[in-house]
């Protein structure tokens, strides 16, 4: 051991003294995570409002950690949530078993289930962490319109799917929007 | 040393061949399709027109493989599930033959081009042939670039089966199944090339099919959820079952169906506690594959909201108050010991019962109540059909009567036992059994119902009331049928409607005397069979022997434990007996199991009785006409929340283990041996476990078994005059009803057969009825209106369901084989 060795250490400690501090202050200041971090699972619309979700399952089915529920149910003409036969009557995902990994998102056959970078899902009480269908859903944009309602975007199936977005515009759904995600802002 | 060489030819059995598949020799019965083969090999060539139980069609083209027949390959691939076995024969699957696996792979292609991408949404999804098989043997990508074909989503073929066109691959084996085993072709093939299509009359108009435009018949078959069940695409789904869930949630028990004697073999599939579905289980010795409709789909009355699940007494005010077991148990011991030391208490166990919890309300009649006034049947009934049933029915196995012996005998008859309604996989039987092996089927009743049309069967018709008089007229005025008979595999079937018919069970005795043949009784309640061998019967104890035979009492007093000489001697009463005795006050109080007053045979003097009776503990489910006048209403299990023990009509033992667990309801056994134990006896039937090894190791068998000389001495009543104006009333329950265990399946009453008045033109022409309107029969009780069918009935007797939409019983305070009075004109 050379004489100077225990200075060097105080060297260190002067030097970062000067440099950028990485420590983040959490609480006070939120920091934006990576574009593609896997944060909470939103589930989207179609430009007019309905669900996307048809309630197939295949996410609950892709699932490695079993924290998905999923329970389809029949559209009626009277009461519609998506276009089609099916929808996603009872949807829920438990945060204490998501592992964030991602497999449902890409199981989803619709683009329904997306996941945003919302990442504060911490809470003192398990209950809380079981979201429903009532969180998970993608908030309406404007031109949007809470189901149950009929399909509003063209004549017939093939309009809605092909030239939905096209005719969403003329609902007032604002330019540049995308139909999958809304802002993250509009969540956090 | 030399070795000689082994001698490597293996002998071929007679009527076997020697083929070769995928370069392995193999030994094959004659007329063995080659799918079977080469399935027996463990090579799985894929299909899905083709079905075990079903005639071979070759429609889907899937299972096409390789063919060499005496050294010269065939031209082109072969249909491996229409191709027999031949002797010399060589086979390549897809397997060992690039020809079969290409030529496979293009029928998938073929098939999956109109075959829409509703994975996501069909219900079909994750249990899928067509998906699995696409998977396994089909290409990875599609040449398909155009348009598909579609068609209007949905449309319901009946109330509980929705038909999605787009999906089908017409492999047809809903529309074979519908023609060849439940013999309702109802639904077929419709329109040619790329409009071809599954539909019914209903659907037949392709361009308005949407809207239903002809008045033909929709698919109105008991057996119709067969085709869902069978259907290899999502084509055929059941309304009820519409995306509930997915394989993968579900949680599969065998089960045994409640419902009928038939004894079907289920699968339950529950989700969270929760039964989401059932279907036919498979088992060859007795449903095969197949169930009814009743069976797959009532199963919501256990998950009904208004579901008793806690005790309940009646409290100063007359009203039901919820209670806790221990202040339930304790009214109900107190009352029924007060009563058992005055003038006793009556048991009626209701028909639906499993073993177990016949046994346990057996040994609380005659150990806590100390009496023989038990009687499980909750139905029309008589001193002589007990007769019989001690005689004759009480005991037998399979080895007496079987499934297996309807299909094999030369001729079966039916009598006062209509087999679709009533026990309607011994109906599936019997069709399989005239279509397959020419069986003759004969039926004593009163018309041509669907099930002698469909058992091509032959009706001797007779007056209702008139059937003992008809089986003894055989031996002189139906030749034929009296040498049927006496050959050694005839059967006979009675039905429970046959205690009805005074004099039936001893002219069908001495019928069973004269030719040899024999005689199995079938009754319409799972549970019946299962209490008579029980011993809920006022005359029998468990195994069968007589209460009267002292030496099978005291055999019984030591296996039970209790002191000599403390069992009953004196016979108990019938229910009707108990019944009136409650209403007389000779009976202090009841214990009532499953009984719909309604079902009884005067369902006026029940509904009195039970309101009269000093006291009454009701064992329910849900709230009835008895829990109405309960003083105590324990809770009790359904069968998806107990383990117990059917017993078919076979005598065949069905036994089932508990499907939703941590319920916390409890079943007939336990509830009675606590309450016994309140009572200061032990029935040792804590569960069903308990109770069936109490029960096997104390039966008393009957000594005097199969000879009952009462019953020959039996003379056959003559029918009595109809009075002027009347008409007399045929009447038996039909599958699909108004039952209580059919409640809030509004897909399954959809499905229902329409409640008509039958009778023949000549009668109705007599009595002022037009056809097409309805009319009324009516007694001094009541009066029933129905629309009016014409149909081939005796002249002056008419025929009504015996429970759609209302009890006959309860409206007219008659039965089958009673005068009515008939009027047309009403509205």
């Amino acid at each position: 051991m050379g004489m100077f060795d225990p200075l060097k250490g105080f060297g260190v400690t002067f030097a970062t003294m000067f440099k950028k501090v990485v420590t983040e202050q959490y609480p006070e200041d939120f920091y934006p995570s990576a574009p593609r971090w896997h944060g909470r699972h939103q589930l989207n619309r179609h430009p007019d409002g309905l669900e996307k979700c048809v309630g197939c399952e295949l996410c609950a089915w892709a699932c490695p950690a079993d924290a998905i529920f999923v329970e389809g149910a029949d559209n009626t003409e009277e009461e519609r949530y998506s276009p089609g036969e099916r929808y996603g009557f009872d949807y829920q995902i438990n945060y204490l078993r998501c592992i964030g990994c991602g497999l449902c998102i890409e199981a989803c056959p619709t683009r329904s289930l997306t996941m945003v970078n919302f990442y504060e899902l911490a809470d003192d009480d398990r209950r809380k962490l079981i979201y429903t269908k009532e969180d998970l859903m993608a908030p309406l944009l404007p031109g949007m319109e809470e189901p149950p309602h009929p399909m509003r975007l063209g004549e017939n199936e093939q309009d809605y799917y092909v030239q939905g977005p096209e005719l969403a515009r003329g609902r007032g759904v604002p330019e540049g929007e995308t139909v999958e995600t809304s802002k993250e802002e509009a969540i956090q | 040393m030399t070795i000689a060489p082994e001698n490597t030819e293996t002998e071929v059995p007679e009527g076997h061949v020697k083929l070769v598949v995928d370069g392995e020799e193999v030994i094959a019965p004659e007329g063995e399709l080659l799918i079977r083969t080469a399935e027996r090999l463990g090579t799985v060539i894929p299909r899905f027109c083709d079905h075990p139980l079903l005639d071979p069609a070759g429609a889907c083209r899937q299972c096409l493989v390789e063919v060499e027949m005496n050294g010269r390959p065939m031209p082109k691939p072969q249909a491996s599930c229409t191709m027999t076995v031949a002797d010399g024969m060589v086979v390549k699957t897809q397997k060992s033959s690039r020809v079969a696996e290409k030529a496979q792979e293009g029928v998938m292609e073929l098939l999956l081009i109109n075959h829409p991408l509703d994975c996501p949404i069909c219900d079909k999804g994750g249990e899928c042939p067509l998906q699995n098989q696409a998977m396994a043997h089909g290409r990875s990508t599609s040449r398909f670039v155009d348009t598909k074909r579609t068609f209007p989503k949905p449309i319901s073929i009946s109330t509980q089966v929705l038909l999605d066109r787009e999906r089908c691959v017409l492999c047809q084996r809903c529309t074979r199944f519908s023609d060849q085993i439940a013999g309702d072709p109802f639904i077929d093939l419709l329109e040619r090339g790329v409009h071809q299509q599954i539909g019914t009359a209903e659907t037949a108009d392709i361009h308005n099919s949407a809207s239903h435009t002809s008045s033909g018949t929709p698919f109105q078959s008991y057996f119709s959820g067969n085709t869902i069940q069978i259907c290899p695409v999502g084509a055929l789904t059941s309304a009820a079952y519409r995306f509930r869930s997915r394989p993968f949630d579900l949680v599969s028990s065998p089960s045994v169906c409640e419902h009928c004697s038939s004894g079907c073999a289920l699968r339950t599939d529950f989700r969270r506690g929760k039964v989401m579905r059932r279907l036919a289980g498979d088992d060859p010795d007795v449903n095969e594959e197949w169930s009814c409709d009743k069976g797959r789909f009532a199963f919501r009355y256990a998950a009904a909201k208004d579901r008793i699940r806690k005790p309940m007494v009646r409290d100063e005010s007359g009203e039901l108050v919820e209670a806790s077991w221990t202040e339930a148990l304790r009214r109900a011991a107190d009352a029924l010991v007060a009563a058992r030391e005055s003038n006793g208490a009556g048991v009626l166990t209701g028909g639906r019962l499993t073993v177990e919890d016949a046994y346990a309300y057996t040994k609380f009649a005659r150990i806590t109540l100390r009496s023989n006034d038990i009687d499980f049947r909750a139905r029309p009934h008589s001193a002589e059909e007990l007769d019989f049933l001690a005689s004759s029915v009480v005991g037998t196995t399979p080895e007496h009567v079987s499934y297996a012996s309807l299909e094999k005998a030369s001729a079966v008859l039916c009598v006062a036992f209509e087999p679709e309604d009533e026990s309607p996989i011994v109906f599936l039987r019997l069709r399989k059994a005239a279509r397959d092996k020419g069986t003759k089927v004969f039926h004593i009743g009163q018309w041509t119902t669907s099930s002698v049309r469909k058992t091509f069967g032959e009706l001797l018709a007779c007056e209702p009331g008139g059937e003992a008089a008809a089986v003894d007229g055989i031996a002189e005025h139906a030749k034929d049928l009296d040498a049927a008979l006496s050959s050694d595999d005839a059967v006979v079937l009675v039905g429970d409607r046959a205690a009805e018919v005074p004099g039936l069970f001893g002219a069908v005795t001495r019928l069973a005397e004269r030719t040899g043949t024999r005689v199995a009784w079938v009754p319409r309640r799972a549970g019946e069979r299962g209490a008579l061998e029980a011993g809920a019967v006022p005359t029998l104890l468990p195994g069968g022997a007589p209460v009267s035979d002292a030496s099978a009492r005291a055999t019984l007093e030591t296996s039970w434990g209790l002191d000599s000489g403390t069992m009953p001697a004196e016979p108990g009463r019938d229910t009707a007996a108990m019944l009136a005795a409650a209403a007389s006050g000779e009976l202090d109080a009841l214990v009532v199991g499953g009984v719909d007053p309604d079902d009884l045979p005067d369902p006026a003097a029940a509904r009195e009785a039970l309101a009269n009776v000093g006291f009454v503990l009701s064992l329910e489910m849900r709230p009835s006409a008895v829990t109405e006048h309960a003083d105590v209403v324990l809770p009790i299990a359904p069968v998806d929340e107990k383990t117990g023990t059917f017993l078919d009509w076979e005598g065949r033992v069905r036994p089932f283990s508990i499907t939703l667990e941590g319920t916390g309801a409890l079943p007939d056994c336990r509830v009675l041996d606590t309450l016994a134990v309140e009572m200061d006896a032990d029935l040792f039937t804590q569960t069903a476990q308990a109770a069936w090894s109490d029960f096997s190791r104390s039966r008393v068998v009957s000594a005097h078994q199969g000879s009952n000389p009462d019953q020959h001495s039996r003379p056959a009543a003559s029918t009595p005059d109809t009075p002027d104006g009347t008409v007399r009333l045929a009447t038996w329950r039909q599958l699909i009803d108004n039952g209580s265990l059919q409640v809030e399946e509004p897909h399954l009453a959809g499905t229902a057969r329409d409640a008509v008045l039958r009778m023949s033109a000549a009668t109705a022409e007599r009595h002022g009825v037009t056809r097409g309107e309805r009319a009324t029969i009516s007694t001094e009780r009541g009066a029933l209106t129905l629309p009016v069918e014409f149909t081939d009935l005796p002249d002056d007797v008419v025929w009504a369901p015996a429970r759609s939409p209302e009890s006959i019983r309860s409206v007219l305070g008659a039965g089958h084989g009673a005068s009515v009075a008939l009027s047309g004109g009403a509205r």
